[in-house]
């Protein structure tokens, strides 16, 4: 073949193809992730959901995507009318490019580079400059107070995140997610070592707050600030917001996926063809983390905004550190004691911080009572 | 050029093509939707009242202190990620550098913790 057709032709055909299938794929599992969603949201409410338009209400994410499109845009009187467009498009380009990072099965990346891991949390930090952007730009008040809530928000849980996730570089000694993927498959799930199954439980908190779900989402708190930065977008820019959200917490998903549950390892299905199976145990791990975050975003109330920056700097940074160390001592010295250690040292660490035998009831504050007076 | 550095042309390209996705909506709204601008749609959102006051004035940040230790643990997180990849071949004595470059740190934490530097204040 390397005679008929010149190498860099092949290579520019290697590469739209790449592109092409992300960027087509990509807003399509937003699309389906928003329905899934409102689904599984309706059922805990004991609801029914979206069943009106095709089956099942599949065809909604459709209808939404037309309604959106055919809604007038408006822009506020006195807004910085180009920071205001260039917002959503600032915050949905990096939450693509975080897909061509991600393994979904082995050289199933469309950029494996070796420094993957590390891109990947570049990328997925400069959300925080693209939601200051949008609320800045608007010149009102509500999105304003989103966005300053949101730096704080992000500053906050950027650090346990970034701190939590060295534990696994440490354990694989690479960056490239293929070969996490690949120590896996020798070792075991990380999720089942002591250090990855703190890990996780820091990464999934730290990374809900990372990406605006909604025991933490106070930047977009609909109760109490309308719609937070975003309260003066509407049409296709508001939809722009959903999306990168909703590509962000996909990208979570699948971040968690390669860190903790081996990626496409899983067992042999007979009949269907190698890397169809890898896909399809990567997009059941995914679906099933995306499904418990939809839970949790069922179950819990919203935090109030001093508990939200107590829980990162007091309970989530001491204790991805003691985690970092209980992941060293667990590689250092193998066996029980290594185990025990590594376990007792990060479950220690959350009893000392969180203070949980001084405060067994959370105790009513009159903070707010005595400013009104 | 190699065809790992080609990784990079392609994320390059990628970039710019993932452009595509947030524009193509964006221009063909402006033919589809309709255009139907007022003083009163255009007023900045408040519940109905009129806004008073104009938002861009400076205001106290109150997380000026929370975002001088972010940068530390920032800068803190960026020496650690070089040890954790090649901590498998360093050990014990990786570990223990390390140890102390993160002890400093931490013992700085619970110094500001207890001066109150991590209570949010309203």
């Amino acid at each position: 073949m390397g005679g008929l057709i010149p190498p860099w032709l092949l290579t520019l055909f290697w590469f739209v193809l790449k592109m092409t299938v992300i960027l087509a794929l990509a807003p399509v599992g937003m699309m389906y992730m928003t329905w899934l969603e409102r689904k599984v949201m309706a059922r805990m409410q004991d609801r029914i959901g979206p069943n009106r338009v095709g089956p099942y209400g599949l065809l909604q994410p459709l209808a939404d995507g037309i309604k959106m499109l055919t809604k007038e845009d408006i822009v506020p009187t006195g807004a910085d009318a180009l920071c205001h467009l260039m917002s959503p498009i600032v915050i949905v380009v990096p939450a693509l490019c975080l897909f061509t990072l991600l393994p979904f099965g082995p050289g199933l990346t469309a950029a494996p580079l070796t420094t993957g891991l590390l891109l990947f949390v570049a990328l997925g930090s400069t959300s925080t400059l693209a939601l200051f952007m949008g609320g800045w730009s608007s010149r009102s008040i509500f999105p304003l107070l989103g966005a300053v809530r949101n730096a704080a928000q992000l500053i906050a849980y950027e650090v346990p995140f970034v701190l939590t996730l060295a534990a696994v570089p440490m354990i694989v000694g690479s960056l490239n997610m293929q070969e996490i993927v690949r120590a896996q498959q020798a070792s075991g799930w990380f999720i089942f070592t002591p250090w990855g199954f703190f890990a996780f439980i820091l990464l999934m908190t730290a990374g809900l707050a990372e990406v605006n779900r909604t025991p933490f989402d106070l930047p977009e708190a609909e109760s109490e600030i309308v719609g937070g930065f975003h309260t003066e977008y509407s049409g296709m820019k508001f939809a722009l917001w959903y999306m990168a959200e909703y590509l962000s917490t996909l990208a979570l998903g699948c971040l968690l996926t390669v860190l903790f549950f081996g990626g496409w390892t899983g067992p042999r299905i007979a009949f269907l063809p190698l890397p169809v199976e890898d896909v399809f145990w990567t997009a059941l791990k995914v679906f099933m983390l995306v499904f418990s975050m939809i839970w949790v975003r069922g179950t819990f109330p919203r935090f109030r905004v001093d508990q939200l920056m107590g829980l990162a700097w007091k309970v989530l940074i001491p204790m991805s550190l003691a985690n970092l160390l209980g992941a060293a001592v667990w590689y250092l010295v193998p066996g029980a004691v290594g185990i025990a250690f590594s376990f007792f040292l990060a479950a220690g660490t959350f009893l000392v911080t969180t203070q949980l035998w001084l405060k067994p009831k959370p105790q009513l504050t009159t903070k707010w009572v005595d400013q009104s007076a | 050029m190699n065809s790992y550095n080609m990784n990079y042309v392609f994320l390059g390209l990628f970039f710019l093509g993932a452009m595509v996705v947030p524009l193509l909506p964006i221009v063909l709204a402006r033919f589809v939707a309709p255009k139907r601008n007022g003083p009163i749609k255009t007023a900045p959102y408040e519940c109905g009242m009129i806004s008073s006051g104009d938002p861009w004035v400076q205001f106290k940040m109150q997380y000026y202190i929370f975002a001088i230790l972010f940068v530390v643990f920032d800068v803190e997180a960026l020496f650690l990620f070089p040890w954790a990849v090649v901590f498998k071949e360093t050990g014990v004595e990786g570990l223990a550098a390390i140890g102390i470059f993160i002890g400093i740190l931490a013992i700085g934490l619970v110094y500001a913790w207890q001066e109150g530097a991590l209570e949010w204040e309203d």
